[in-house]
């Protein structure tokens, strides 16, 4: 699984950084970006990427399997 | 490796009609069997500024599904870069070539050719008019010339219909490109390099540069040198050596902007560094396109580096969040420095910023204005390297004021 912000989607909102705090981080203005490569690690860190992406006010948050 | 270039590959004294292209042996077939396992063994790295490995790209299209399209990317947005338009106008056929060479091998039924500059357009126009094989007609598709217009992503929109504004991936444009077709856009010199491939081999290719940038390149040289202009040199040549083509420096240079603006500054101490992808980048900057601008002796880094930040806040398509505000910050932080003002604070600001903001956007232009904060924090560590009140960079020499030079 792998994760991708879109960053002309995202606001800023924050949310996800708090759903999945090892998988997506937030700049000094609040925006999403992914931690490393945007890999999710085990069943737990899926859950929470998912979450995340499924949160997102601004659906800017993609997953590929 | 051979660093002496004994005969330019693209460079030519002046235009090139079709009769003298087909002397050179342009529009001929290729003499290898495999066009992309020729580009792979060559090393061909794309042109635009990233040097993407060509055969990657070209064998991603080339194994989709559906109906194909390929691009000659002609918008040369990246400031003090020329070398694209020099070629589309001087050697608007070889650009031709290579597009349609791209075409067959990937198995394209459309080309279109990318461009923004009034000169590259009616350049083309008149080439592919003097084309009269059949097979596919190249097509022309003009942009107003933004530096995000290049990126790939914005050329797939603009030709598409919509705006060319770069726009999030996944998916490639590999995948999903113009009206949503696998896409291949290549940058018009990368595309040159692998029509004259095409016919001499990668081994041929290869005897000029280094083992992993291979070949010759065209350079844009400019600021404080005798002959500024657009030249070709082998891969490999130390920034020093890259101005000798030039004729040599005018001032003791108090730094080099790397990769048109997008590598940010270098400071004096790399006049040896060796011009290929991988040394410009493990010194913390980029070799891009291949433009490198010497500032004269006396000129603020921090000058410089402000008055091109502040561009790069002006130019941001805003599209993203966090390049809105992130070269809007990097301008201000660089403004209070050069004023006099600035603090502690905005000297570890930007040194994170320089880090922590590359990759975020959804192109690369906000990478640019990070890459000014890390290697000018990084290459002048106490700030101005000269007293106050030496020559400021804003004036007729300014790295901005670039003149069209002459070629070798």
């Amino acid at each position: 699984m792998k994760v991708f912000v879109d960053a002309t989607k995202c606001s800023g909102y924050g949310a996800c950084a708090e759903t999945a705090p090892r998988l997506l981080q937030l700049d000094d203005w609040g925006y999403a970006s992914v931690v490393g490569e945007g890999v999710p690690e085990g069943a737990e860190g899926e859950d929470a990427a998912c979450r995340a992406a499924a949160q997102c006010p601004e659906a800017a948050i993609t997953i590929q399997d | 490796m051979v660093n002496t270039l004994t005969e330019p590959r693209l460079l030519t004294s002046g235009p090139l009609d079709l009769a003298a292209e087909r002397a050179r042996g342009t529009y001929e077939a290729p003499a290898c069997a495999d066009v992309i396992a020729e580009l792979e063994a060559a090393g061909l790295r794309g042109r635009g500024g990233a040097g993407f490995p060509a055969h990657i790209k070209w064998r991603a299209v080339a194994e989709a599904e559906g109906p194909r399209v390929v691009v000659a990317n002609g918008e040369e947005g990246e400031p003090a870069s020329y070398k694209d338009r020099w070629l589309l106008v001087n050697r608007p056929h070889l650009v031709l070539d290579g597009l349609l060479l791209a075409a067959r091998t990937v198995g394209a039924d459309r080309a279109v050719v990318y461009l923004s500059r009034e000169e590259t357009v009616a350049s083309v126009k008149a080439t592919i008019a003097e084309l009269s094989k059949p097979g596919i007609v190249p097509e022309i598709h003009v942009v107003e010339p933004t530096y995000v217009a290049g990126e790939e992503t914005a050329a797939c929109r603009s030709i598409s219909g919509g705006p060319a504004l770069p726009k999030a991936r996944p998916p490639r444009v590999s995948e999903s490109g113009v009206d949503g077709r696998p896409t291949l856009v290549s940058n018009v010199e990368t595309l040159a390099h692998a029509a004259w491939i095409s016919r001499h081999g990668a081994a041929a290719y290869r005897e000029n540069g280094t083992a992993t940038s291979p070949g010759t390149t065209l350079v844009t040289l400019g600021g404080a040198c005798v002959s500024p202009g657009v030249y070709e040199v082998p891969f490999g040549l130390t920034v020093a050596e890259l101005f000798e083509v030039a004729d040599g420096f005018t001032s003791e240079p108090a730094g080099f902007v790397m990769g048109g603006w997008f590598g940010g500054l270098l400071g004096p101490a790399h006049a040896g560094t060796t011009c290929c992808y991988d040394a410009v980048k493990a010194a913390g900057s980029g070799f891009g396109c291949g433009a490198v601008t010497a500032l004269p002796a006396g000129t603020d880094p921090l000058a410089v580096a402000a008055e091109i930040t502040a561009w790069y806040a002006g130019r941001s398509a805003r599209q993203c969040g966090v390049c809105d505000r992130g070269t809007a910050a990097i301008r201000d932080a660089f403004a209070a420095l050069r004023d006099g003002t600035g603090t502690g604070k905005d000297r570890e600001n930007l040194k994170r910023w320089g880090h922590q903001l590359p990759g975020r956007g959804a192109c690369a232009f906000l990478d640019g204005a990070a890459g000014w904060a890390r290697t000018v924090l990084d290459e002048f560590p106490t700030g101005s390297e000269f007293p106050t009140g030496s020559e400021s960079t804003t004036g007729s020499e300014s790295p901005t004021g670039f003149k069209r030079g002459g070629t070798s």
